[in-house]
């Protein structure tokens, strides 16, 4: 039975968050702090328990909703609305999106207490919440990429929120042109998409499909769909943070932990492979997309994973980390498991945030030193921190049993049965990328919890100038942070644990996202593969034991334990041995170089020559001045006729008037000679 | 009157107006034998206008000689009062130093 | 040749002949004088076309008047004509050329537009009337309006030139009754308060003017 939603509910969960950022971003200095975190708390609580309530309805009564909230205008048949689809992958989207939301505002007022920005913080993450929600309850590509926009804006307004810092300032203004980046491709790909099937709404389009497919651009023999794949995709290169439009999430660590946590791990980087998953009625007909799909998903998930093994700075290990599981998540969609992309997005939203979280709650320990050189041996003093923490870890590597273990695995069955010719080289990337990721994050966990207690070496802590009114006392020794920090801990890491056992079967392979995912199970076999080797959660756990990439990953494990708590001095002379692959490394693979001396640099070089040639010499010079200057200079040699004396007007008069009479008498003339 | 024809006296006419034109534009230092010019055209159409009358038989001709006579005195005279003030102002009449409006 | 044909050469190469002169003579009283002989010579190129009336105001009232007046002005001004032929002969080829094609055309003109040999016999009562007579029938019936007109004309140019030249006397006391009315106590007087200077009388100088009077 297909039980309609109640469209009311659905707005007042897109609302009620809009409401409490507006109170608190306008009125923040009437109600103060306690009452900024208080409006927007609220606000994205009522979100999320009625969230959960319409997740309920979806996954157990069947109920969906489909229609117009608002019509905006018709413009040429096209129609711009708001309208929402609500179906299993947004009712699961919505709950992680406010679950996770939920927790990072209360996490915030612990982390951000007595920051100036505190209310302008809180409202401007309400309003994250907002934009995110309407990005996935959206049915209409307007709406998706007006929500699109939003997140990216509001991003940039977090990134950047100790404005003035010019890291941060430069950080933000390059999350903003990266993703400005992909949304060109975003934009082409939707704007293909209306002009073809002449409409915005998801279910229209998607009708048309099978048309489309059968069309190619004009002027070219290319698929039609497939170029507007492509372009979607870029899209989701940006927002995803795919190579190469991947640069902007590392810096984007500028911004407050709690941003890190909620914006670049759990839901606005995800948006992309919503995205994908959300059109795949259009991408399963066309190979070439999916093709590059699984060839960009699994460079950024080996190449971005081997960075994190050089990172020193806590956030940067975690954020690294993000843009490979989000190249996971990338390779699971090009194989056309796009339910196991989804599934992972979960899971990954719930561990990935507690490891931000918990990063931050060290962070605050250690006094706003980020460096994990500092650290160690932490976990006699944050326990809580220290336990939320490893399982995190766990979950991220693929522990059996734990949540990040059914997604990842998975992902990997599902790649390995690809028939897509990408496929082979996405597989390999991946099993290695197993084992690098065990690695970085035990390298991390061993370095901050354990081993020797490197931050009483250091005389005062605290590199940051960034000034937290908590700590009062400059004790070096850490201590555990106040509850509001460690309660959203324990409550992300239950899920960490138990929601991929409780979830594998009924995501993947129930009904539950079958009328919102469309697989061409004929041409990509993956889903039907999963389903046959997949026999219920306890087995496939039984079974994880007995693969590889488990293997790979406890010899990651074994390895960061032996290079950072046995024998530290190793992983330094690998490092001098190995100084040039080093180098490249931690230069990133020279691509922010790249980008900064080569497109930056030439887009700057282009507009200066054009400034100079078009428009000074061209414009200025030859049209305006030129034109002028040529009048100029017919005025002068109209003004030698006026020479002011009365003897050459009369002449000029009388030559005008033999001119006349002879142009008269011409004929005259002609008789007359002829007479 | 044998042999004079009307083609005669037009062109005694024609060549007086010719050389008053050339008069006008080719000195430049006197004024007021600019005004003579002038005087001389006035001279050269009138000439034509009797012509006409007498070979025509209509004596229009001469009473249109009538009023430009009137009119042509009428001008000398005026022409004459503006080349007395301008004398006053330039002190000098010389067409040449006349160029105000030079553009 | 024709007696009438051999006057109309004659008298036709004297007035060319002075209209050249007019156009270079050097000194501008040559110049007015040659203009008299053109008017003298057009003159009689009139009488013998029958316009007699008309040849007889051209003298008087060309000559008579409108020379005059120019001879006047010219040893009025007291034009120092030194600088003269400056430039004159360069320019006389162009000059000559357009002068050449003006009345090429216009002979060419009124030629092709009125082929006339010979003229009409003369009817009688042109011959009874006289010419002078016949040109004031013609002037007071059917032009009358025009020669009003014209008359209106002139006295105008008489006013014209007055006002165009009249110059109004430095050390005359005349006053204009107009800007007498228009004249206000505002624009001539203006009050000023000021608070009055008081001297100190000094001691000894008071003293002694008091003693001077009260002797007397």
């Amino acid at each position: 039975m297909t039980a309609e939603l109640d469209p009311n509910t659905l707005l007042a969960i897109v609302l009620a968050p809009l409401a409490g950022a507006i109170v608190a971003g306008l009125f923040g200095r009437q109600i103060g702090p306690r009452g900024a975190h208080g409006v927007t708390i609220l606000g994205v609580a009522v979100s999320c328990v009625l969230s959960a309530l319409v997740l309920w309805d979806v996954a157990l009564h069947g109920a969906r909703f489909d229609g117009t909230v608002y019509q905006w205008m018709v413009i040429g048949g096209l129609t711009m609305e708001v309208g929402f689809l609500v179906d299993g992958l947004s009712a699961m989207m919505m709950v992680v999106v406010t679950f996770v939301s939920l927790m990072v505002h209360i996490y915030t007022i612990g982390y951000m207490a007595g920051d100036p920005g505190y209310q302008r913080f809180f409202s401007y993450i309400s309003l994250f919440t907002f934009s995110m929600l309407m990005l996935v309850m959206s049915n209409n590509f307007l709406q998706l990429f007006f929500a699109w926009e939003a997140v990216g804006l509001v991003s940039y307004l977090l990134i950047g929120f100790w404005y003035k810092r010019p890291t941060a300032v430069h950080a933000n203004m390059k999350a903003f042109v990266v993703n400005r980046v992909g949304d060109f491709g975003f934009i082409l790909g939707i704007g293909l998409l209306a002009a073809y099937a002449g409409t915005l709404h998801y279910g229209e389009t998607f009708a048309k499909a099978g048309e489309l497919a059968q069309m190619t651009l004009p002027g070219t023999d290319w698929s039609l769909l497939t170029v507007a794949c492509i372009c979607l995709f870029v899209g989701a290169m940006g927002k995803s943070a795919q190579v190469p439009l991947h640069v902007w999430l590392p810096d984007s660590m500028e911004g407050p932990t709690p941003i890190s946590a909620l914006i670049h791990a759990a839901t606005m980087v995800t948006a992309g492979i919503y995205m994908v998953a959300r059109m795949s009625p259009l991408f399963e007909l066309s190979a070439v997309a999916l093709n590059l799909i699984l060839i960009i998903g699994a460079v950024t998930a080996l190449f971005m994973g081997l960075l994190g093994i050089v990172q020193n700075d806590i956030k940067r290990v975690v954020a690294y980390s993000t843009l490979s599981q989000l190249g996971y998540m990338t390779v699971a969609l090009g194989a056309s498991a796009y339910s196991v992309a989804v599934f992972h997005l979960m899971t990954h939203a719930f561990f990935k945030a507690l490891l931000f979280l918990a990063a931050g709650s060290v962070i605050m320990g250690m006094q706003h030193d980020q460096d994990i050189r500092n650290m160690g041996g932490l976990r006699r003093y944050m326990p809580i921190t220290w336990i939320t923490a490893l399982l995190g870890s766990l979950a991220l590597i693929g522990t059996p049993l734990f949540a990040g273990y059914y997604s990842k695995e998975s992902i990997l069955i599902a790649v390995a049965a690809s028939p897509l010719p990408a496929a082979g080289l996405a597989s390999l990337a991946l099993v290695a990328g197993v084992f690098i990721t065990a690695f970085y994050s035990f390298r991390m966990y061993f370095l901050v919890f354990h081993g020797e207690e490197r931050f009483r070496h250091k005389p005062h802590p605290g590199a940051d100038d960034h000034d937290h009114g908590h700590d009062a006392h400059h004790d070096a020794t850490p201590h555990e942070s106040p509850w509001v920090v460690t309660a959203p801990l324990v409550l992300l890491a239950v899920p960490s644990v138990v929601i991929g056992y409780l979830t594998l079967e009924p995501m993947l392979f129930g009904p539950f996202l079958r009328d919102a995912i469309h697989v061409d199970a004929a041409a990509h076999p993956a889903m039907t593969v999963l389903d046959q080797k997949v026999e219920g959660p306890l087995a496939f756990a039984v079974y994880g034991l007995t693969t590889l990439p488990f293997w790979l990953a406890v010899a990651g494990v074994a390895l960061a334990y032996l290079f950072y708590v046995r024998a530290p001095q190793i992983p330094a002379a690998i490092a001098r041995a190995l100084r040039p692959l080093v180098v490249v490394l931690e230069n990133k693979y020279y691509m922010d170089w790249f980008n900064e001396h080569v497109l930056a640099a030439g887009a700057r070089a282009v507009g200066t020559g054009l400034w100079r040639g078009g428009d000074q010499a061209l414009i200025d010079g030859v049209m305006i001045d030129g034109s002028a200057r040529t009048i100029g200079r017919m005025a002068g040699v109209a003004r030698l006729l006026q020479s002011g004396r009365l003897y050459w007007y009369a002449l000029v008069m009388m030559l005008g008037i033999v001119v006349l009479m002879t142009w008269m008498l011409w004929p005259h003339v002609a008789l007359l000679l002829g007479h | 009157m044998t042999g004079l024809t009307l083609g005669h006296f037009l062109s005694l006419g024609a060549i007086l107006f010719a050389l008053s034109v050339i008069g006008i534009f080719l000195n430049r230092r006197n004024l007021i034998v600019m005004l003579m010019a002038i005087e001389l055209m006035l001279l050269a159409v009138n000439i034509n206008f009797i012509a006409f009358a007498y070979f025509l038989g209509d004596m229009a001709g001469q009473v249109f000689v009538f009023f430009i006579l009137t009119v042509a005195a009428a001008e000398a005279a005026i022409g004459l009062a503006i080349l007395v003030v301008l004398f006053r102002n330039r002190a000098s009449i010389a067409v040449d130093d006349i160029d105000t409006l030079k553009g | 040749m024709d007696t009438t044909t051999a006057l109309f050469y004659l008298f036709s190469a004297a007035l060319l002949f002075a209209a050249f002169r007019v156009i270079t003579a050097r000194s501008t009283v040559h110049a007015a004088l040659y203009l008299v002989l053109a008017f003298f010579s057009a003159a009689c190129i009139w009488m013998l076309l029958g316009a007699e009336f008309l040849a007889l105001t051209l003298i008087l009232v060309y000559v008579g008047a409108v020379m005059v007046l120019f001879l006047f002005v010219v040893m009025m001004l007291d034009v120092h004509t030194d600088k003269v032929g400056e430039g004159f002969w360069r320019l006389f080829p162009l000059a000559g050329l357009v002068g050449a094609v003006i009345a090429l055309q216009m002979a060419l003109v009124l030629m092709t537009g009125f082929d006339l040999p010979e003229a009409p016999p003369p009817d009688a009562r042109a011959l009874e009337l006289g010419n002078t007579k016949l040109l004031g029938i013609e002037i007071y019936t059917e032009y009358l309006y025009p020669l009003q007109l014209a008359a209106a004309l002139l006295l105008l140019a008489m006013f014209a030139a007055v006002a165009l030249t009249l110059r109004r006397r430095k050390d005359s006391r005349a006053l204009d009754p107009a800007t007498q009315m228009k004249a206000r106590k505002a624009d001539r007087l203006r009050v000023v308060k000021m608070p009055p200077v008081v001297d100190a009388p000094a001691a000894g100088a008071s003293g002694a003017a008091a003693a001077d009077g009260e002797q007397r």
